[in-house]
């Protein structure tokens, strides 16, 4: 968090000053580490063996919060008989399908609920797990009865909390020693502070990164500290948590206003071109009716509203039709596969820089060598827009200049100072911009480039039905400036929306299903309110409470805490007076507190739902997660991810270690792509003995576009190196300061030597484990260059969100610098076939 | 520091801990020639006025004529080479913007001004033999503005944090006057004639001695301070300096008439002193760039205090 | 004058971000030092210099990892500042050390005067350069942009005194929760350059991140120097008489 985040972690630094003990779990000694209370080393892609035996110590030695697990999580709740664990089936949930490689999850179902499945669990499995649907379940709380059958005793066999128990009871301290390399002792201090850390008084936060999302089995690692920290009451209080450090500047907004395939703003599901017929279709198969979620006709009208105006009306399905609709995976690495085989002719890089940035470089290379045209609009000249005649194939030969028949475009991109707008943060946290200087020359920015780009387009469209999305669309913002620039304010007012008469609406409350609101994205509405930009606010914390609600605005209703009233008990009174934060006021009759309440306002603790009720009538007052059907935290998830409703440890695609908890080695529904431009390290290996894992550093910024071209950057890391402990260096005979080979089935690159203790070798399954830590921050453009870290990974997959496995793989180590030309691919046929 | 590689390589063997063994101080950044040989020429012409002044009182005056060339030529030829360390001639102006006894060198350039003028004046009057009283007073005055010229380039090197230097700053004054009056000496007996050169013979031989003296406390006095000075480069240049210098001091004392010896004798001792310039100015590079000179007696400078001062000062606190 | 103002630097809490390199040359446009892999930890910068006005240091010992962020002293007695023969050093209004570029005319005197071997001349333009504790910005009435900059409030700008109050009792913070190597660098008045305006609270020896462990001002030594140059021009004087006593014509 130092090294990636070092303005956020100040605030880490601060909770040090008071008391806080910092624990950094991470195989490489980084920035954190050295002002951490405790460094762990942890064998990179184990973390599920760690999480799963803290997990096992809270349940085995009864220190979970019994009164917050019992009203607030689904630990009571009955799960179908037909479930069989990893327990039963040796590493397999119930539902696997070895021809496809996929979980059909309605065995995972809660009791009662397998036969009335919803249309989404009953065909859900399949059409989601292909594209990339399962995580849009988890986000709109996947179909499941809000009343399930419950054991309040929480002794039944098949309730929540004995399931789990079973589950986890193989993950013992001796596990992880074994696999993660954690000596017993470390482990026992890091679960006495965490147990000792939680419950009334005190609150535990858990804080990850892409160290724990970039692995096969990515999404269950943060399902693994989700379950911790409902067992330990972590959830929806303040100092709780788990916060998940995002990437880019803004790239929490790019997922709310996603740039994502399988997503239509506020985290609505992207039509499916075989899977919904019609408005009313999509809306009865696409979630709960019970909890928030049941108000989605309400934010997709109002959504279509906002896009298609006056156009859109009650009898054409509000121009639902006009959507484009999915046919598949359309993802990242599957539209790279598409352009090497030919099927994907036109490729837009906005933003992004996949040659040096995305795993296996070559096959992207190869895929952008394979296009009719490519569009890069970026700051500077990228690798992704240079491939053509800088790209290492054109060294060793396998492409050359002559032959690459795409036509590349590229477009100058204006800079964030450059332009106004806003940044959602890692905290949901909107936050406006002022323009610092104008763009140079012909660099614009992207909100002026689609905008001038609809409208030329506009002007070319005829009377055809097919153009007629496009033509009817709203599209008139102001345009203000010499070049015309459109107003991003009145396009964060469209998000925010208006109601009938044209007035910012300030609550997705006031959002109604029948067409008469607008609202672009329904999680920010009130980002508007009053006609005010809210995110624009700044006013210091010294001159507000310290939950600082009047800085920038968080979505959703400007809730700093999501959750929140599981900072309560269940009579609505806080758990102590430490650590009150929203609470019941009987006499007023209303929740309020120092945040705002994440709860209708006026429903008391003790309210029932009635029969039949729907949406968040159909939630106790003592649910506090308003956006499942059931209003619970999921301890065990019934529908919603494609690898299992509990986490189990499975190794990396590539691992010089044998999966010792289980007989499988590798997670079964990982996405892979076994095809010659990816070929993969073969587990266990002796020519590939060491686990490779990258990350970055404080000094560069991702692939390097945006600091490998700026010197007061690039003089701080000049060079592409690796980080190796003394006694690799030994063994493979590395010298401080030389040159070492890194080498993959995919190719090999060149590194500087970076010998240090900071990485430790780790003693695992009674081997020493050697590990190799690289930044990938480098390509072949800028001031400082060299080679392509990313070109030793292999395309390999979660199956749950398409990331791809960049933090644990196998590698050789060779000293010395790389051939080249031809004498490269011999080296790397040779290491292939071993 | 630095984990098993080579950065330590150069650490030398005394015991003391560094960062990755780079130097704690900047190095003199004076760039070679132009710096020894503006210490040269500033203490040649410095000793050279001095000996004009004693020649032109003596009646020596041929010595008083060559000496008074000599050091006008000497002033005139140190600035050009000063100007060039400098870059520009306007910026030697700059030194006169104010006047600073803080500042061995606003000293030295003031100095170097005025003894500048007087020996250009003392020479052009000599030479040309117009206004010979006022000459005469310049020659004179050149004997008080001759030694600070000598002598103050002991005292510009000494107040740097360069540890060779500054530990050396008692005897420094001296070497660098034993230097010039050798140097001073050397040239005059190549430029006046053998007749009248005993003065100058004496003063090259006795500056020789007085150098030769100087460098040799220092080596002795300062102990790992002084090290630099033995070693490598400046080590080199050091041996020659006091070879060339004591050969040519004893020549000179047996040189008498004969020419060649005189010849002989002039040109080891200019070369000999010419050694001992680049021989400091490699001295004190060195001892800036080890780190082991600026920390070793550092830390036994703290140690004795404390054990002087507060010898229950703890161990790694702060030390007063 | 204004109060003093200065830097305390509390190595304890730095996280080797370099924010503070870099907010530095973007504020005071200095060059880039070059793009040279030194493999001495993090650090590629190397020292301070002409090039450098705030340099980080990593130091990787066992077990542990040290992170500190140097800069110019701003020595109450400041050696570059009394050497300087022409008055480009200058003591400001807030009592800091700075280099006026339009009058230094690159003698490089304060270069090996300099016990910290901070200022530096920069040989493509032969001036000294160093940083000047942001002069534009205190008087705009800024905070120096490296302190700006550093997100754990490592670097701490203000008033001297009240910044060793806060480094005495982050001091006594330290030492109560064990960590008995902490001590302070610079901040006493009674050390051989008279105290720092730029001081720090380290986690080992000074030398360790490449401080000298005990500097002095050289200037303190100057007038001893000056008389011990006045006897050795009057030891020229009495040799030269000498000579020509001996060979009298
Ligand atoms: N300076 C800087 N800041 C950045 C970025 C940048 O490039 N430079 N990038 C931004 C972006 S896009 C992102 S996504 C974030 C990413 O921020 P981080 O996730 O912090 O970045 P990484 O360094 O890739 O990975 C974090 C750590 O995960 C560790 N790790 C690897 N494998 C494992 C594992 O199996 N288990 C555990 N416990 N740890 C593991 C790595 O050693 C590394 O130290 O940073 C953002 N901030
Ligand atoms: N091996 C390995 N690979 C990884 C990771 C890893 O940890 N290990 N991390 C992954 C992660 S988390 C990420 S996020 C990716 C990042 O990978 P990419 O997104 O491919 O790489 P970036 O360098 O961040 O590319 C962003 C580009 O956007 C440009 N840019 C900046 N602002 C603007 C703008 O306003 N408009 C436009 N049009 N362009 C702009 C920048 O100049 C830059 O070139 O890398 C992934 N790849
Ligand atoms: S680069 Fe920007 S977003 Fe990242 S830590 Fe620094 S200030 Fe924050
Ligand atoms: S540290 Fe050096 S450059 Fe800075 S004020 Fe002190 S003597 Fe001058
Ligand atoms: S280099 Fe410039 S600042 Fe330094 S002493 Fe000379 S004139 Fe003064
Ligand atoms: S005070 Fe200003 S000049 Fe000095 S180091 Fe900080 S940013 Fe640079
Ligand atoms: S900005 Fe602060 S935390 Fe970052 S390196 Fe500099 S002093 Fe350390
Ligand atoms: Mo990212």
């Amino acid at each position: 968090m130092a090294e990636c985040h070092p303005v956020g972690f100040q605030w880490v630094m601060e909770a040090r000053l008071r008391g806080a003990k910092v624990f950094h779990i991470d195989p490489r000694f980084s920035r954190t580490s050295a002002v951490a209370d405790r460094y762990l080393p942890i064998r990179a892609g184990t973390d599920i063996v760690l999480l799963g035996a803290l997990i096992n110590h809270v349940l085995s030695n009864e220190l979970y919060f019994r009164e917050y697990v019992l009203a607030y999580t689904n630990a009571a709740t009955l799960v179908s008989e037909r479930f069989r664990d990893t327990e039963d089936l040796d590493g397999l949930f119930s539902g696997f399908d070895p021809e496809t490689r996929r979980y059909d999850p309605s065995s995972w179902a809660y009791e009662g609920d397998e036969g009335a499945t919803t249309d989404e669990m009953r065909e859900g499995g399949v059409c989601h797990a292909e594209a990339a649907g399962s995580d849009s379940y988890g986000a709109r709380g996947a179909g499941a009865s809000a009343t399930p059958p419950t054991d309040p005793t929480l002794r039944h066999p098949r309730c929540v909390l004995q399931v789990l128990k079973r589950h986890f009871a193989r993950y013992t301290p001796e596990m992880v020693a074994e696999l993660c390399g954690i000596p017993p002792e470390d482990f026992a201090e890091l679960a006495e502070a965490i147990t000792a850390n939680s419950g009334r008084e005190r609150t535990t936060a858990w804080v990850y990164s892409v160290g724990w999302t970039q692995h096969s089995v990515g999404a269950q690692y943060i399902r693994a500290a989700a379950i911790l920290q409902l067992l330990l009451g972590n959830i929806g209080r303040p100092g709780g948590g788990i916060m998940a450090l995002r990437g880019h500047a803004s790239i929490q907004g790019s997922t709310d206003i996603p740039t994502l395939f399988n997503l239509l703003p506020g985290y609505l599901a992207m039509p499916h071109a075989q899977r919904h017929e019609g408005l009313a279709h999509y809306l009865e198969t696409e979630g709960a009716d019970t909890g928030y979620w049941g108000h989605r006709r309400s934010y997709l009208v109002s959504l279509l509203k906002a896009w298609w105006g006056d156009a859109a009306t009650e009898d054409n399905d509000f121009c639902f039709g006009y959507l484009p609709r999915l046919t598949g995976d359309h993802g990242h690495y599957t539209t790279v596969m598409g352009q090497i085989d030919g099927t994907v002719k036109g490729y837009f890089v906005i933003g992004e820089n996949p040659a040096v940035g995305s795993a296996n470089g070559k096959a992207q290379r190869l895929g952008l060598a394979n296009l009719d045209w490519l569009v890069v609009r970026d700051l500077t000249l990228v690798e992704t827009a240079t491939f053509w005649k800088n790209g290492p194939e054109l060294e060793t030969g396998e492409l050359r200049t002559e032959d690459i028949a795409t036509e590349v475009f590229f477009l100058p991109a204006a800079s964030h100072v450059e332009k106004e707008g806003t940044f959602t943060n890692t905290q949901r946290l909107l936050q406006w911009r002022e323009k610092a200087l104008d763009p140079p020359g012909e660099c614009r920015s992207d909100l002026w480039f689609y905008y001038h780009l609809g409208k030329r387009i506009r002007q070319r469209l005829g009377d055809d039905e097919i153009d007629r999305p496009a033509k009817e669309l709203t599209w008139d913002y102001p345009e203000e400036g010499e070049h015309r620039e459109p107003s991003a304010a009145a396009v964060l007012r469209e998000i925010n929306g208006t109601g009938p008469d044209g007035r910012a609406l300030s609550s997705y409350r006031e959002l109604a299903p029948d067409g008469s609101t607008r609202c672009g994205c329904w999680i920010y509405c009130g980002v508007y309110a009053d006609e005010v930009n809210q995110a624009a606010r700044r006013e210091p914390g010294s001159r507000q409470s310290w939950v600082a609600p009047e800085w920038g605005w968080a979505w959703p209703a400007n809730r700093r805490i999501l959750y929140n009233r599981a900072s309560a008990d269940p009579d609505g009174r806080p758990w102590s007076a430490r650590k009150a934060y929203v609470w019941w006021d009987a006499d007023r009759g209303e929740w309020t507190g120092h945040d705002v309440p994440d709860f209708d306002l006026r429903k008391p603790p003790d309210y029932e739902p009635p029969e039949g009720a729907r949406a968040e009538a159909a939630l106790a007052g003592t649910d506090p997660f308003i956006m499942q059907s059931d209003g619970k935290g999921w301890l065990y998830v019934p529908s919603g991810l494609s690898d299992g409703p509990m986490p189990a440890h499975y190794e990396p695609h590539e691992s010089p270690v044998l999966n010792t908890l289980y007989g499988r080695q590798a997670n079964p529904a990982r996405r892979i792509y076994d095809r010659p431009e990816n070929p993969y390290n073969p587990s266990g290996a002796a020519r590939f003995p060491y686990v490779f894992t990258t990350s970055r550093l404080t000094e560069h910024h991702t692939a390097g576009g945006m600091s490998r071209t700026l010197a007061y950057l690039a003089e701080l890391q000049p060079e592409l190196f690796c980080e190796v402990s003394p006694q690799l260096a030994g063994e493979v005979g590395l010298v401080n300061g030389g040159w070492a080979t890194i080498v993959t089935s995919r190719t090999a690159i060149e590194l500087r030597v970076l010998v240090t203790d900071r990485v430790r070798p780790l003693r695992v399954q009674r081997q020493i484990i050697h590990q190799v830590v690289v930044p990938y921050h480098w390509g072949h453009e800028g001031l400082v260059t060299g080679d392509v870290a990313n070109d030793l990974l292999p395309v390999v997959l979660d199956p749950n969100v398409y990331i791809q496995e960049s933090k644990a793989g196998t590698c050789a180590v060779l000293p010395g610098r790389r051939p080249r030309g031809q004498a490269l691919l011999d080296l790397i046929e040779e290491y292939r076939h071993g | 520091m630095s984990r098993g590689g080579d950065s330590t390589a150069t650490v030398p063997e005394a015991d003391f801990r560094s960062y990755y063994g780079q130097p704690v101080l900047k190095p003199p950044v004076w760039h070679v020639p132009h710096m020894p040989l503006y210490l040269y020429l500033g203490g040649l012409s410095g000793a050279s006025s001095v000996i004009a002044a004693a020649a032109r009182l003596s009646g020596h005056d041929r010595l008083a004529l060559a000496a008074g060339v000599t050091a006008f030529a000497g002033a005139g030829l140190g600035s050009g080479f000063l100007v060039a360390e400098l870059g520009r001639p306007e910026r030697f102006l700059n030194m006169l913007r104010v006047f600073k006894v803080t500042s061995p060198m606003s000293v030295g350039s003031w100095t170097l001004a005025v003894h500048g003028g007087l020996t250009a004046a003392g020479a052009a009057s000599a030479v040309t033999g117009l206004l010979p009283l006022a000459g005469d007073a310049a020659v004179l005055a050149g004997a008080l503005t001759g030694p600070v010229m000598a002598t103050y380039t002991g005292v510009l090197l000494a107040d740097t944090a360069v540890p060779a230097w500054h530990a050396a700053r008692r005897e420094l004054p001296f070497l660098f006057a034993g230097s010039a009056l050798a140097s001073a000496g050397a040239v005059g007996m190549l430029t006046t004639p053998r007749a009248e050169a005993g003065p100058a013979r004496a003063a090259a031989a006795l500056g020789a001695v007085m150098e030769t003296a100087a460098a040799a406390v220092i080596e002795r006095r300062l102990g790992l301070e002084g090290e630099p000075y033995q070693r490598g480069k400046a080590g080199l240049l050091m041996k020659a300096s006091r070879a060339l210098t004591l050969a040519g001091g004893l020549l000179a004392t047996v040189a008498g008439r004969s020419r060649t010896l005189t010849a002989a004798s002039g040109l080891a001792i200019t070369a000999g002193v010419l050694c001992t310039r680049f021989g400091m100015l490699e001295a004190g590079k060195a001892s800036a760039l080890d780190p082991k000179y600026t920390v070793v007696p550092q830390r036994e400078r703290a140690a004795g205090r404390r054990l002087a001062v507060v010898p229950d000062q703890e161990n790694g606190s702060h030390t007063p | 004058m204004a109060e003093r103002v200065g830097f305390f630097t509390d190595s304890s809490v730095c996280i080797g971000c370099k924010a503070c390199e870099v907010a530095c040359k973007e504020w005071n446009g200095v060059p880039d030092d070059g793009f040279v892999f030194r493999a001495t930890s993090y650090d590629n910068t190397g020292q301070l210099g002409a090039d450098t006005w705030r340099h980080v240091a990593f130091i990787e010992q066992d077990g542990r990892w040290l992170m500190s962020s140097d800069v110019c002293k701003h020595c109450t007695n400041a050696a570059c500042l009394d050497v300087c023969p022409t008055g480009a050093l200058f003591r400001t209004e807030f009592d800091t050390v700075v280099v006026q570029p339009d009058i230094c005319n690159g003698c490089g005197y304060c270069v090996p005067a300099c016990p910290f071997g901070v200022i530096e001349r920069r040989e493509r333009d032969g001036r000294a350069w160093k940083c000047t504790m942001c002069y534009d910005r205190l008087r705009g009435g800024l905070e120096p942009a490296c302190a700006k900059a550093c997100p754990t409030d490592s670097i701490q700008f203000g008033p001297l005194d009240e910044l060793r109050e806060r480094a005495a009792a982050r001091l006594e913070r330290l030492h109560a929760d064990g960590v008995d190597e902490a001590r302070l660098y610079g901040e006493s008045p009674e050390d051989g350059v008279g105290g720092t305006g730029a001081f720090f609270l380290l986690l080992d020896e000074p030398e360790v991140y490449g401080l000298p462990p005990e500097p002095v001002v050289t200037t303190r030594d100057l007038p001893q120097m000056w008389r011990w140059a006045g006897g050795a021009s009057i030891a020229l004087v009495g040799a030269v008489a000498a000579c020509f006593l001996g060979s009298r014509r």
